[in-house]
């Protein structure tokens, strides 16, 4: 019995390490991007479009990972779409998670009117499709930055809001929330000093999840051409240019198509992992 | 029930209002008149204000009126119903997909427990539910589209070949009418979609299926089937697996109304003729009444998907049967 919890912890450990590591190294290219790529990102060099990765034949070593059919370096895209990437997947996370959250606590916690409004909307917002929603978003609100984050809290606030209400509801039930009512503590001291943070945990682990959606939702809309604008370096942009000249240049789209995937994988794995790390029965 | 679809239509009537980008202008040919531009307003209703427009619409909804397209010219409800069969098909192919997956996975996970198989099918199921079905799709598409071109990775059906259809439901139809060449295109083209938006929910499957076949698997009456000589395989199939799968066919049921919402995308990247891409290509039209029957008719659908889970909840839950 130790011996397997022990083997649990250890491939609970790999996993939090790897996808950390990897985490971290796409975080400091967005960090550094002006310092670390080859070339200016949005750079055009139409002599030298479509050009092959550095060890296919016909490769030029200035462009490590090939260019796309405008001559444009799609290493550094890459390392500038990490920029976008990651801006995105922290505010869009971030936000999301507080606006879901205190909508989720005080559902659970106040219930009565307040949860069944809740409640009800979220029945409602369950009932678009999400992609749909989004695109639509952006349609209203113009495209850009801002209005990607602004789309994804409001399409994605349920997401916690769901969770962290059935969470709250539970912690409410716990002893030691009516021996802090029999105390007398004020209804907002309960819920700030001992409700929230045991539902804390859940809310890390669900927000690194949110960071994956927020890239792959990013990637979406510069997919339909609805992100930010049509030659900014992102991911999804890149993507989407790949599609249309799979047959003649795949690494277009094959280079952005592996880093999201690595990212997200590794978004989801972390919020895994730090998910266990604090479940206390396996502490 | 009938709450949420009206708050999903109030939301959705409301928001595409705000969008910037008038639809009539678009329509219209360089070089039209003032007048002629007030007369298309007028005709499409757009110069009332806008909870006139809302009544309208609703008392017409009542009656099965969607209004008229504004970018096809035609009336919605057709519109709509005849893109629909494609996406449902399509959605349908996909649960199979999944659920024949991701049972398998789980029934293999519990026959070799505690083994190198069941941790390669946990990394698996891992890595399954973490990847939504964008990304599946694109990566089938530079696998089996490009390095391994075997299926189609755009449309519906080959244009090549000649229709007899008189329903929309294509795959149901050359069922019907035995014509298994149209059947096995249209599989080929359904393939690589169908699968983009089964493998998380096969996963999703696995994962479950298999804790609670586990679960039962330590209970008194499995161990007693075990002790009067019962293979594993049976033990497995006839007695752990009915107690075991309840709570996983309610899960597929909320999971389904995902996997729906997952077409509108994966649509768009195969070129197929479903509802989702013509909702895309609606909102970049800004086709307002095209948009919010296709919004309804998505939202009704997962009403009625969620109504049917309970009622099979219920059917299949002995607890709740006499309740």
């Amino acid at each position: 019995m130790l011996d397997g919890r022990g083997s649990i912890k250890r491939r609970l450990g790999a996993r939090l390490w790897l996808s950390g590591t990897w985490l971290g190294i796409m975080a400091l290219l967005a960090l550094f991007a002006p310092l670390i790529s080859p070339h200016d990102p949005l750079a055009q060099d139409l002599f030298a479009g479509r050009l092959p990765p550095f060890w296919a034949s016909g490769s030029d070593p200035a462009y490590l990972l090939g260019t796309d059919s405008l001559g444009r370096d799609v290493l550094s895209r890459l390392i500038h779409g990490a920029r976008i990437a990651f801006s995105v997947a922290l505010i869009a996370g971030l936000a999301t998670a507080i606006v879901g959250s205190m909508l989720g606590l005080l559902a659970g916690y106040l219930r009565g009117w307040v949860d069944v409004v809740i409640s009800r909307l979220v029945d409602i917002w369950m009932a678009f499709p999400p992609v749909l929603f989004a695109i639509l978003l952006i349609a209203v609100l113009g495209t850009g930055l801002t209005s990607i984050i602004i789309a994804i809290i409001v399409i994605d606030w349920t997401r916690f809001c769901r969770v962290v209400r059935a969470e709250a509801m539970n912690q409410s039930a716990m002893d030691y929330v009516s021996s802090a009512i029999v105390a007398g503590r004020p209804r907002r001291d309960i819920l700030w000093r001992e409700i929230l943070p045991n539902v804390l945990p859940t809310i890390v682990a669900l927000s690194t999840l949110e960071m994956g959606i927020a890239v792959i939702v990013e990637a979406i809309l510069s997919f339909v051409n609805l992100s930010i604008s049509t030659d900014a370096p992102t991911w999804g942009g890149m993507i989407a240019e790949g599609r249309t000249s799979i047959y003649q240049a795949w690494w277009v789209l094959a280079f952005p198509l592996g880093v999201l995937f690595l990212t997200v994988l590794s978004f989801s794995q972390f919020g895994e992992g730090l998910k266990d790390r604090f479940d206390p029965v396996l502490r | 029930m009938s709450v949420t679809l009206i708050g999903a239509a109030v939301v959705v009537f409301f928001v595409i209002r705000v969008v910037p980008g008038n639809p009539i202008a678009m329509m219209l040919p360089p070089g039209a008149t003032e007048e002629d531009i007030a007369r298309l307003t007028a005709h499409y209703g757009l110069d009332k204000t806008i909870f006139e427009q809302f009544w309208i619409w609703l008392a017409g909804v009542f009656h099965g009126d969607f209004g008229t397209s504004i970018s096809l010219r035609q009336p919605v409800m057709p519109l709509v119903l005849g893109r629909l069969p494609a996406t449902l098909e399509l959605a349908i192919f996909a649960l199979v997909i999944a659920v024949v997956i991701g049972g398998a996975m789980a029934l293999t996970g519990v026959r070799h427990r505690e083994t190198r198989t069941e941790t390669a099918i946990d990394v698996a199921n891992g890595v399954g539910l973490s990847i939504p079905d964008f990304l599946w799709a694109l990566i089938l598409i530079v696998l089996f589209g490009v390095l391994m071109p075997v299926f189609h990775i755009s449309g519906r059906i080959s244009p090549s070949l000649d229709l007899p259809f008189v329903t929309q439901f294509y795959v149901f139809e050359s069922i019907a009418r035995l014509r298994f060449d149209l059947w096995w295109d249209l599989l080929k083209h359904m393939f690589m979609p169908a699968l983009a938006l089964a493998i998380p929910l096969a996963a999703i499957i696995s994962q479950l299926l298999k804790q609670s076949l586990k679960e039962t698997m330590h209970l008194d009456y499995v161990t007693l089937s075990r002790t009067k000589g019962y293979s594993e395989n049976h033990v497995i199939l006839s007695e752990a697996l009915p107690n075991a799968v309840l709570p996983t066919l309610t899960l597929i049921g909320v999971q389904f109304t995902f996997l729906i919402g997952g077409t509108v995308i994966i649509e768009r990247l195969f070129s197929y003729e479903g509802l989702g891409n013509m909702a895309i290509d609606a909102v970049i039209n800004r086709d307002l009444p095209l948009i919010q029957g296709i919004v309804i008719v998505f939202a009704l659908l997962f009403t009625i998907i969620n109504l049917v889970v309970d009622m099979t909840y219920a059917l299949l839950n002995p607890r709740l049967r006499h309740a």
